[in-house]
């Protein structure tokens, strides 16, 4: 079979309208699920068996769940308890407790592995807990976490895609469109990589530049 | 100025500490010694809580701090602890490793907690290594800044778990040298050391821990000439 790109070119705004839908998407996501993580990943280390638990629970069940059936549950499922979320914001919900689940436990990974003598010579001049975490604990356990960080954010702008499924004219869902207006089955969805993967390397370049600054 | 009274403390069902009772005044270098294992780590760490006492009670200046209601965060400020592994915080430079604590606590301002730290790095002879991250110095410097750090809080009573365990052998002196400072200074002091000839020669008051007790206490020298107990001097036999 023959690849034609030129009848592409007539669709380049689609995509990127599609692309920049994403982009938005991805932020949110990533913004939200990094804030919720934390706070996940600090009640999973909390002394409190009730907060612990919680917060447990919540990851595995996150974890453990297809992404798909979350959006589809979000998106429809609570309509039945009347409750109608505009797309966009399913949208943003499902990529936020996706990511957050994974993030806690990036984050706890994080700060289990800094050496409790940190913790404990911040303690012994009077730090508080909270201040040992913020001001010993995260900074250290943030350079090494970077790396992880950066997986988990190109993992939400890759499955932002899914989201296509509930109607957003994100990249996915404009790439389908544009295949069922030419009939060309394959160069909207290779276009559609290419734009995912100039998302996903850019991303993946900046935090390694960030990790080189961090480390000097 | 410190007082514990049945001091125990259980990691599930091992007693480490099988009840302490000591005090130790305001101005006193108590040295604690004794094989490993013999629970004289966690007496120390008990008396600022970073251990959590089973049973007993711990007074501060009349204060007790095993209370569950006392102010702990203001309590550990009192008490500089000093570490084997000495635990500086890597992400910051030697200078922000003694600013910290002042600046957040004592709300001191990053001029005087600056000019304080600077004061502090020339007691312990390192002015010159502000700036510099502690990747960058030997063990015997990253201690002596340990000590400087603990002092930043100027607290009324410094304890020091095995300071020097972790050093290579040249360097034990510099830091035995600035503890030798702090003694003669005034400074209250609970030192647990493997360092006999320091005990003897800095100690006021020596404790032999073996088995979670104080099996023996007293001035060193008599201790170290005439111990008392066999086990005393069977532990005294090897390492002298």
């Amino acid at each position: 079979m023959d690849l034609n790109f030129g009848s592409m070119v007539d669709y380049w705004p689609t995509f990127l309208r599609g692309a920049w839908v994403t982009l938005e998407l991805s932020f949110f996501g990533v913004a939200l699920g990094t804030i919720l993580g934390i706070l996940f990943a600090l009640m999973r280390i909390s002394r409190w068996w009730p907060v612990k638990f919680l917060a447990s629970a919540y990851i595995e069940i996150i974890r453990g769940t297809p992404m798909l059936v979350q959006i589809f549950i979000i998106h429809y499922g609570l309509t039945g308890f009347g409750i109608n979320l505009p797309p966009f914001i399913s949208g943003v919900v499902a990529l936020t407790i996706n990511s957050s689940a994974y993030m806690a436990e990036v984050f706890r990974a994080g700060i289990e592995a800094i050496d409790r003598g940190q913790t404990e010579a911040a303690r012994s001049l009077g730090l508080s807990r909270w201040m040992a975490l913020r001001y010993i604990v995260l900074p250290q356990a943030f350079r090494n976490m970077l790396p992880a960080i950066g997986n988990e954010f190109i993992i939400i702008i890759k499955d932002s895609s899914l989201i296509s499924v509930i109607g957003i004219a994100e990249l996915m869902y404009n790439a389908r469109t544009v295949q069922s207006i030419t009939f060309s089955p394959m160069e909207p969805l290779l276009v559609a990589c290419a734009l995912y993967f100039v998302m996903t390397f850019t991303l993946s370049r900046l935090l390694a530049v960030l990790e080189r600054r961090l480390r000097s | 100025m410190i007082r514990v009274k049945g001091l125990r403390k259980s990691y599930g069902k091992v007693e480490i500490l099988k009840g302490i009772d000591t005090e130790i005044h305001k101005g006193e270098v108590v040295v604690v010694i004794g094989p490993s294992g013999s629970g004289k780590s966690t007496f120390l760490r008990c008396l600022n809580r970073l251990e959590q006492p089973t049973e007993g009670g711990i007074w501060l200046n009349e204060r007790e701090i095993t209370d569950k209601q006392s102010e702990l965060n203001q309590i550990r400020q009192e008490m500089g602890m000093v570490f084997q592994h000495f635990n500086l915080f890597p992400h910051m430079t030697v200078l922000d490793n003694l600013t910290l604590a002042p600046r957040k606590l004592k709300k001191m301002s990053k001029e005087q907690a600056r000019k304080n730290a600077i004061e502090l790095l020339r007691t312990v002879g390192l002015e010159d290594k502000g700036d510099a991250y502690p990747d960058r110095l030997s063990g015997g410097q990253k201690q002596r800044v340990a000590i400087a750090r603990a002092l930043a809080m100027e607290p009324t009573v410094m304890l020091f778990d095995e300071p020097t365990s972790a050093l290579d052998p040249e360097m034990v002196g510099e830091v035995l040298d600035v503890m030798k400072k702090l003694a003669q200074n005034g400074m209250t002091m609970v030192i647990v050391t493997h360092e006999m000839g320091f005990a003897r020669e800095v100690g006021d008051r020596l404790l032999f821990m073996d088995g979670g007790c104080i099996v023996e206490e007293g001035v060193p020298l008599a201790v170290f000439q005439n111990p008392q107990h066999p086990r005393t001097q069977d532990f005294l036999a090897k390492v002298l």
